[in-house]
């Protein structure tokens, strides 16, 4: 296999090398491990990628997506966008250095968390063909097209530029925007990673469009069906409950404070004056004590003070979640034939200091009425499509007595019905299973809320699956006198010897009246 | 005469629906209720009939609609035969012919077809043999007896029942053939076919001047109806001779007072002066018979005849009743052959006869 070989030759190269040594190794947990799946990290990179940038910019986005079968198992994906573009000389830095960035820093809810980095998908590409990433962008009408040809120098971790120019070239209709290509080893299945990836994205973000050209020449078109960008999530401090001991230990590093008193109330939520006294109090440390005369005890003792200290919750205003009703007329657009929606944001919570969101949606009327039920989970507006069976979702809807809602379930295991059951998690910090990020944990906390926001949609289920069934039954009921009457007329004239002619109508009003009466029936029995 | 008021009858049904039809009425029919809380005990005929107690089939009730349609196809059905003349089917014969009524008014099981049967025979007081729909033949009857009926193809027949070989089997035309003549002064209704053979070879019939009759077990309601022909147009008393023991008993009974199940045409059906002949308890100690120990069940019996307002007052019954408790034990008819082929005729029925003042033993 190409793959194999390059990787081999590569690491024969470069044998000091840190970075791609790394990843080669460790191509699996960073989401690598098969090539179905490589291809669609690389066009989740990508998108999501545009979907933050145009966000930022307050830019509604259109995405295209294009996936051209170059040769055998090589691909060529591209990813178009309308943002903001990038300017000229930040162009390398993003493309062509691993772990490069803000969002690495900063705590606040966004999709990045999740991903391994354009630039990994970059390695990957150099890595399985040997190929550069090609990049256009335009920043605003103004000024021309930047385009680069580059690969990762991967003993420094620094951009290695091929070609790089200034062209005058029709690609962004709206003036600005970014293009970018990789050529990578991998394998398209139409059943499953990228269509499905971009479908989900679509759903989770209802005001961005996305075109999805298919390597079989297939075209999909995932409009908007919201018109308006969510709001941007802020970002904050952590909180003392959520913080853990590596990160607190780098940020004691790197912290300008000059006591632990100061560093805690600058560098933490919901910390102030009394409570950085009372968490050196409580982990039996001077609150003069300077943060870079920290021995590894101290911070020991510190990480404990903090989980002691009783402190207010972190402020929940960080949180962008979908909505309820913009998820509502997400979920209408794409399953237009679906029975009932229903859908609910609950009341932003907290787990471990993390603020946390949990939305819902729930699609009856699709799918097979005698298979399990699909559930669609979202971390921060990310479809999550591996690891169906773990996390914190499954776990919450096993736990749901579904009969009483109308579903059949055994045990307990998913119900089944013909439905969709969309989970969404939006926090600064979404906790996973494991590094390949596909599962979200299941603590208590979570578990907990995704279970309310399920349940409270369930209930309205409920409600609609009883109506129908009620419709139901009078329309058998009904068909059941239709179905008798004329043998009753039938057989009594008969038995009378008279001819039955003028008795069609008297017997059409005679079924109107039982109709009625079959309906006031039902309405007594629903009530009692 | 009865054949034009039955279809009078049926008729008025029919119409009394298309009339609910025509006014925009939910049609519906009024039949008398057949359950246990509806059985009343006449006590100038001693046996059970309908009380008052009626039940409505609506067609505005998805429970009830598929037994009305049912009951006006089966009423229809009947109608046209009670007019062609020719044919009688039996109960089971119905069932099959509903299956091609079609499925929403075809039968699954024969309880069903019986049901709906019940309600018409219910609706109209009459035994269901009068809308040509009979029991599986059995009894057969044999003697110096004259009949006279139609055959099928609409011919009138005279037979006497001496000139056949085991009897006349009695069916739907035997059951309601014209009694034409007869020197006969006594019916004996006999349980089991063995003693109603050993009656016929032992001479019985010229004997004791009698018509013999072969109940076969439980009586159908075609033999019920002829010994009831019998005792009230011909005015001969009946005599019930059946085994010694509570089913015996109850064989006898039905014949007398007619049953529960056909409370709503007992009337038409039970022979209220018919006697019980034997074998008794008391003939089991007399003769010293051959017996067998009562089951659980003959006892369960015997204290629910005991207990029964049909039989209450009938001192003679209670007395036999309380002898078969004490002995624990029963016989059977056949037991009687152990004195001999002759016993029967030469020694107990003349004796029995004259227990009973019968005709020619007074």
């Amino acid at each position: 296999m190409n793959e194999e070989k390059n990787a081999e030759y590569f690491a024969k190269q470069q044998k000091e090398i840190s970075v791609s040594e790394f990843f080669e190794k460790n191509k699996h947990l960073l989401g690598f491990d098969n090539p179905t799946k490589a291809l669609l990290m690389i066009v989740k990179e990508g998108v999501d990628n545009s979907l933050d940038a145009c966000e930022e910019a307050g830019i509604l986005p259109n995405i295209e997506v294009k996936l051209k079968n170059i040769k055998n198992n090589i691909f060529r994906v591209s990813v178009k966008d309308n943002g903001p573009g990038i300017v000229k000389n930040q162009i390398p830095k993003i493309f062509g250095k691993l772990l490069y960035g803000s969002k690495f820093h900063r705590l606040r809810q966004s999709r990045g968390q999740q991903g391994i980095g354009i630039s990994a998908a970059v390695l990957y590409a150099q890595l399985t063909t040997g190929n550069p990433i090609k990049i256009w962008s335009r920043t605003s009408k103004k000024s021309k097209v930047h385009y680069f040809e580059l690969f990762i120098d991967s003993t420094k971790n620094e951009p290695e530029v091929v070609k790089e120019e200034s062209i005058e070239i029709k690609k962004f209709p709206a003036g600005h925007g970014t293009l970018i290509e990789l050529d990578v080893s991998g394998r398209y299945r139409k059943s499953q990673g990228v269509k499905e990836y971009l479908k989900e994205t679509a759903i989770a973000n209802p005001f961005a469009k996305i075109v999805f050209h298919a390597p079989d020449g297939e075209k999909m078109v995932f409009s908007r069906s919201v018109d308006r960008l969510p709001k941007q999530p802020k970002e904050i401090n952590p909180h003392p409950h959520g913080i853990e001991l590596g990160v607190l230990i780098r940020m004691l590093k790197n912290t300008k404070a000059k006591t632990v008193a100061s560093f805690l109330k600058n560098e933490f939520s919901s910390v102030g004056t009394k409570s950085a006294n009372e968490i050196c109090k409580l982990a039996k440390i001077k609150k003069t004590l300077s943060p870079k005369k920290f021995t590894r005890a101290d911070v020991e003792n510190l990480l404990r003070g903090m989980q002691q200290v009783n402190v207010q919750r972190p402020p929940l205003d960080c949180l962008s979640p979908i909505g309820s009703k913009e998820l509502k007329k997400s979920l209408e657009k794409h399953y237009p034939d679906a029975e009932t929606i229903v859908t609910l944001t609950r009341e932003p919570s907290v787990y471990r200091g993390n603020p946390f969101q949990i939305e819902v949606g729930i699609v009856y009327g699709v799918g097979k009425k005698e298979s399990q039920i699909k559930i669609m989970r979202f971390a921060n507006r990310v479809p999550l499509l591996y690891q169906a069976g773990a996390g914190a979702v499954v776990e919450a809807v096993k736990n749901i007595g579904w009969k009483r809602y109308g579903l059949q379930q055994s045990g307990n295991n998913l119900p089944t019905g013909p439905m969709v059951l969309v989970v969404h998690m939006a926090s600064s910090w979404v906790p996973f299973i494991s590094e390949s990020k596909e599962a979200i944990s299941t603590y208590p906390d979570i578990i907990k809320e995704i279970k309310l926001a399920v349940q409270t949609c369930a209930r309205d289920l409920k409600i609609f699956i009883n109506k129908k069934q009620k419709a139901k039954r009078e329309e058998k009921r009904l068909h059941i006198f239709e179905n008798y009457f004329p043998l009753i007329l039938e057989s009594a004239s008969q038995l009378a010897e008279e001819e039955p002619n003028d008795l069609k109508a008297p017997m059409e009003l005679l079924l109107k009246k039982i109709g009625k009466k079959i309906g006031e029936e039902n309405d007594k029995k629903s009530n009692s | 005469m009865t054949k034009k008021a039955t279809v009078e009858e049926l008729k008025t049904i029919g119409k009394s629906v298309l009339t609910d039809i025509k006014n925009v009425d939910i049609p519906k029919l009024v039949i008398p209720m057949r359950s246990t809380s509806n059985l009343v005990f006449d006590k100038n005929n001693s046996c059970y009939v309908l009380g008052n107690k009626t039940l409505i089939r609506s067609g505005g009730n998805i429970r009830h609609i598929k037994k009305l349609a049912q009951f006006l196809k089966v009423a229809a059905f009947c109608k046209d035969l009670v007019k062609g003349e020719k044919r009688h089917v039996t109960k089971r014969e119905l069932y099959y012919i509903s299956e091609s009524w079609g499925p929403n008014l075809k039968f699954n099981e024969q309880p069903e077809s019986d049901d709906i049967i019940e309600d018409i025979e219910a609706s109209l007081s009459k035994p269901s043999e009068d809308i040509k729909i009979i029991p599986n033949p059995k009894g057969a009857i044999y003697g110096n007896i004259t009949l006279r009926f139609k055959n099928p193809k609409g011919e009138t027949m005279v037979i006497n029942c001496l000139n056949t070989a085991d009897g006349q089997q009695i069916g739907p035309r035997t059951a309601e053939a014209e009694f034409v003549k007869t020197d006969a002064d006594k019916v004996i209704a006999i349980e089991t076919g063995g003693m109603y053979n050993r009656l016929i070879e032992e001479n019985a019939h010229e004997k004791f001047n009698a018509i013999l009759i072969n109940l076969g077990g439980q009586a159908s309601r075609s033999t019920r109806r002829i010994i009831k022909r019998l005792n009230e147009e011909l005015k001969l008393p009946v005599y019930l001779f059946v085994d010694s023991d509570p089913f015996g008993m109850h064989i006898a009974m039905v014949i007398k007072s007619g049953s529960a199940k056909s409370a709503h045409i007992n009337k038409r059906l039970a022979t209220p002066p018919a006697q019980w002949l034997g074998v008794t308890a008391s003939d089991i100690i007399q003769y010293k018979l051959k017996t067998d120990k009562m089951r659980d069940l003959d006892i369960k019996r015997i204290k629910e005849l005991q207990n029964d307002p049909r039989y209450k007052n009938n001192k003679r019954l209670q007395k036999e009743l309380t002898i078969w408790l004490k002995l624990g034990k029963k016989a059977e008819q056949q037991a009687l052959l152990k004195y001999g082929f002759k016993f029967v005729v030469e020694k107990y029925l003349p004796e029995k006869f004259r227990e009973l003042k019968a005709p020619g033993f007074r």
